[in-house]
């Protein structure tokens, strides 16, 4: 279709949009189209045939019954801070664009609850009800920015999910908008539901299902004490083994983290956050509850750490001490974008007691590829986030960091773990899948996904593959996540 | 004993031959559902663990392990099975248990029996032995297929194998009882559930509220401080008692109604005898209502109401009827995982 023709098609589309939508609502511009052209994950780019950003549930209906009737893929869209592609649009469809549904519509303090619209950014609701002692628990890291709604669809985790879970564990009930245009009632407020556990199956399901278009959240009252300890270590290995060591003392932190020295002193450099530059790894401990616990648990966790060879052990004695020292850790991606031209965010989850393993194989990665990776691990539950550095500009770098991030990732789930603990398949992990799961498996993904959407017009080309798109690359699960093509184009 | 061959063998000769085959355990939760005709499929000969190392919090085990054997495992390591399900007099299966999410006091505070299933390996209808999720605490590729089947009572499949998360079992434990009556009960709990305290249970009925706090002995002698109340003697039978239907509410034969609802809304008025747990989201009625009193009142709230025990003649489902809106989604999940219906076909609704 050449520029000429696809603007026709775009101005007749948007007529029909029109027809449903106020007309401010309706974008079908190269330059408005720009702003939803890709997520964080920047590298994957392209344009939508048009965008829509409805205000109501009803606008929501009819904008999925006409692309239903016109066969146009919808891509639904939070706040675009997702890394994997997800909310990359479909040059053929329609980007549902849900910001504007930024309103908060209920507080129970009584059941613990917030009922929100799905554009409401997640710090927004802990801020919301901070007055009343509670909060939302799941935290990303991007939790300024990211919106609800994308969380559930990703289902999204964040420092704190080793005790509180991740945002499946969090939620209690959506409205969510199928491709037909009905409106669901998914969960509810009591414990549990008759049938089965749809809501476990809407999260995490990036948009290929429903759209999304309210959440019921759960609250917890904000802890009455929670402490901050900083472990340095010399050595990577022994930062892993006093992971280990923690938990085995029968205590579950509230949070549990690990840096490596590059992203230490990125994040130093960035913040100030009080890191030691000179340490090999560092862990954040963070211990919550009430004061009397949190004091014993405080003592035990120094004693596992100094146990583990910890060179220097440093406990938060402010909270804006605590905050700062968070802080280092939260900002880590930017602070790694300041060190590099781009970087390339990996997301696997592995056994913790791999972890030294896994770390040697992917620094001889590394230097294989030559590019340098900095390491931030959630480790109290195995999630981790390799950082690897690279130049787009120079030729070939991306393609070299891809096909990196792609060993990575099979080494993952050649240790027993996953291509991803929270970040999503999207479009970026589309062929590891082929991966981590055989045709059989995925045939039962595809016949999940027909059993909401048949058409295949939600999300399409995302989180599941095509069977032939495996066959392509090769039957490549049996062997052991080793290529069988290195020199495969990945995209 | 690994006995997923076999299974598998049994499942394909089975659709094969158009059978339906009864998913079966030890029977312990046959009355959770409808009884269905078919062949029996024994699950209790695959059993064992697969994968148990404490530190990782994460156990991996056979659908057929008796859930006790685990729960022995996991208590000699410090740990447990967090959503503390009944093991139904000692006879429950690990499968049966999750294929019924079974979750018993610490259900409103730690979570349902879904919240700790990571992965499952299971076999479909179309006798495909296929795995899900793994045995990692964080884990998105693909859909959530293992939370799915938890809770699908074998509808969409035969779980062969399910990877659990475990927590650290707690330092001490106490419960305290309140005399008070039900309205006051929710007032206080909802009132304490906003506070910090380490509650890990609640069950009360119209003269007495227990509570039970989990934590350091530090942490629980200080809220005993704050919160008053009189210790129970023996904190660990009073719960499990509860939790094994052995407390003297359910020692009637009559009919019996499991009621799911918000937390804090008004006692129903519905005639019967009536015991909470949960902070007041579970609610047992021993009762002699019709089926349609009992669901206009819970559909009122938003909850459901389910026909626990008593004579089947009387009900048309066990389960709450579904959102009619729901209904054709339910049928073309049933369709995905398993299209010939040869697993516990209308165990659920009479469709599934
Ligand atoms: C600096 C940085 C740090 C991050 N840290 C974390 C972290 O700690 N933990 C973590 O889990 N993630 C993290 N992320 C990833 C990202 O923020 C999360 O995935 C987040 O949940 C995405 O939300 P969003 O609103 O931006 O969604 P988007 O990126 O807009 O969309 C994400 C996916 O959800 C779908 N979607 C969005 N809204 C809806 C809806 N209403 N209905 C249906 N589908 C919908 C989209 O189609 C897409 O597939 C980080 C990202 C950045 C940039």
């Amino acid at each position: 279709m050449n520029t000429t023709e696809l603007h026709a098609r775009r101005e007749k589309l948007a007529r029909e949009f029109q027809a449903i939508l106020p007309a401010e609502s309706v974008l079908y511009q190269t330059e408005d189209l720009r702003v939803y052209e890709c997520d964080a994950l920047s590298a994957y780019r392209r344009l939508p045939l048009l965008a829509v950003l409805p205000d109501t549930i009803d606008q929501v209906q009819q904008v999925m019954r006409l692309c239903r009737r016109l066969s146009l893929p919808v891509v639904a869209r939070g706040a675009g801070t997702g890394l994997s592609a997800g909310a990359l649009p479909d040059t053929q469809g329609v980007l549902l664009g849900l910001a504007k549904f930024d309103r908060i519509l209920e507080i129970d303090a009584n059941k613990r609850i917030a009922r929100v619209q799905p554009g409401v950014r997640n710090l927004a609701i802990s801020e919301a009800v901070s007055d009343l002692g509670l909060y939302y628990a799941p935290d990303p890291s991007s939790q300024i920015a990211c919106t609800i709604g994308g969380n559930v669809a990703e289902n999204s985790g964040g420092v704190h999910c080793l005790k509180y879970g991740l945002t499946v564990h969090n939620i209690q009930q959506l409205q969510v908008v199928t491709i037909d245009g009905d409106l669901l009632t998914i969960g509810g407020p009591g414990p549990d539901t008759p049938g089965y556990d749809l809501l476990a199956l809407f999260t995490g399901s990036e948009g290929l299902l429903g759209v999304i278009v309210e959440v019921t959240v759960k609250l917890l009252p904000k802890p009455e004490s929670a402490r901050l300890l900083l472990a340095a270590f010399d050595q990577v290995e022994k930062a892993g083994n006093a992971v280990a060591a923690i938990i085995a003392s029968g205590i579950v932190p509230a949070g549990l983290e690990m840096m490596d020295q590059m992203a230490i002193r990125a994040a130093e450099d960035f913040v100030h956050a009080g890191y030691p530059r000179d340490a090999a790894a560092i862990l954040l401990c963070e211990l919550d509850g009430t004061e009397a616990e949190v004091d014993a648990h405080l003592e035990t966790v120094r004693r596992v750490l100094t146990e583990a060879g910890a060179t220097g052990l440093r406990c938060a004695e402010s909270a804006e001490q605590r905050r700062r020292m968070w802080q280092g850790r939260k900002a880590a991606f930017p602070a790694v974008g300041r060190i590099s031209p781009d970087y390339y965010c990996m997301d696997g989850t592995i056994p913790r007691r791999c972890l030294p393993e896994v770390l040697r194989e992917i620094a001889r990665l590394s230097s294989e590829y030559g590019l340098p990776v900095a390491n931030v691990f959630h480790a109290g539950d195995g999630n981790l986030h390799p950082l690897i550095l690279y130049d787009a500009n120079k030729p070939g770098e991306l393609e070299r960091t891809e096909e990196m991030g792609g060993r990575i990732l099979e080494l993952c789930v050649s240790v027993g773990g996953t291509i991803t603990g929270e970040h999503g398949v999207g479009l970026e992990k589309i062929n590891q899948m082929c991966v981590q799961f055989n045709a059989a498996e995925l045939a039962q993904f595809h016949a999940v996904k027909s059993a909401f959407d048949p058409d295949g017009l939600l999300n399409p080309g995302k989180a599941i593959p095509e069977l032939h798109r495996c066959a392509e690359l090769g039957a490549m699960h049996v062997h052991q996540g080793r290529l069988p093509f290195p020199g495969l184009e990945r995209f | 004993m690994d006995h997923s061959v076999v299974l598998q063998e049994q499942v394909k000769a089975a659709l094969g031959a158009g059978t339906p085959l009864v998913i079966t355990g030890n029977c312990t939760k046959e009355f959770y559902g409808h009884r269905v005709q078919g062949r029996r499929l024994e699950t209790t000969v695959h059993t064992g663990v697969v994968d148990y190392d404490p530190s990782e919090l994460v156990v991996t085990v056979r659908a057929g392990t008796p859930l006790v054997q685990l729960e022995q495992l996991l208590d000699e390591n410090g740990q447990m099975l967090a959503f503390e399900p009944s093991s139904f007099g000692g006879r429950a299966s690990v499968g049966g248990t999750i294929a019924c999410n079974v979750s018993g006091p610490r259900r409103m505070v730690l979570g349902a029996a879904r919240d700790f299933v990571l992965g499952c390996r299971v076999i479909n209808g179309n006798g495909e032995l296929l795995h899900f999720g793994g045995k990692v605490i964080k884990n998105v590729a693909g859909y959530d297929v293992s939370r799915l089947m938890t809770g699908a009572q074998g509808t969409l499949g035969l779980l062969l194998e399910v990877s659990l998360k475990v927590l650290p079992k707690p330092e001490a434990e106490m419960t305290l009882a309140y005399e008070m009556g039900v309205e006051e009960s929710i007032t206080m709990l909802h009132r304490w559930l906003q506070q910090p305290y380490p509650l890990s249970a609640s069950c009360f009925d119209e003269r007495t509220l227990w509570i039970r706090l989990s934590g350091s002995s530090a942490a629980l002698a200080h809220t005993h401080r704050r919160l008053g109340g009189q210790a129970v003697s023996d904190s660990e039978a009073f719960w499990r008692c509860l939790n094994d239907k052995q407390h003297e509410f359910f020692g009637d034969t009559g009919p019996l109604w499991r009621l799911s609802l918000p937390s804090d809304c008004k006692p129903l008025a519905l005639p019967g005898k009536w015991l909470y747990e949960w902070n007041g989201a579970l609610r047992w009625l021993r009762s002699t209502a019709s089926a349609d009193a009992v669901r206009r009142q819970v559909e009122a709230v938003a909850g459901h109401a389910m026909y626990y025990r008593g004579d089947r003649q009387r009900i048309d489902t066990v389960l709450h009827p579904l959102d009619p809106r729901l209904v054709p989604i339910h049928r073309r999940l049933k369709q995905a995982f398993d299209p010939e219906r040869i697993f516990n076909p209308g165990r659920l609704y009479p469709d599934l």
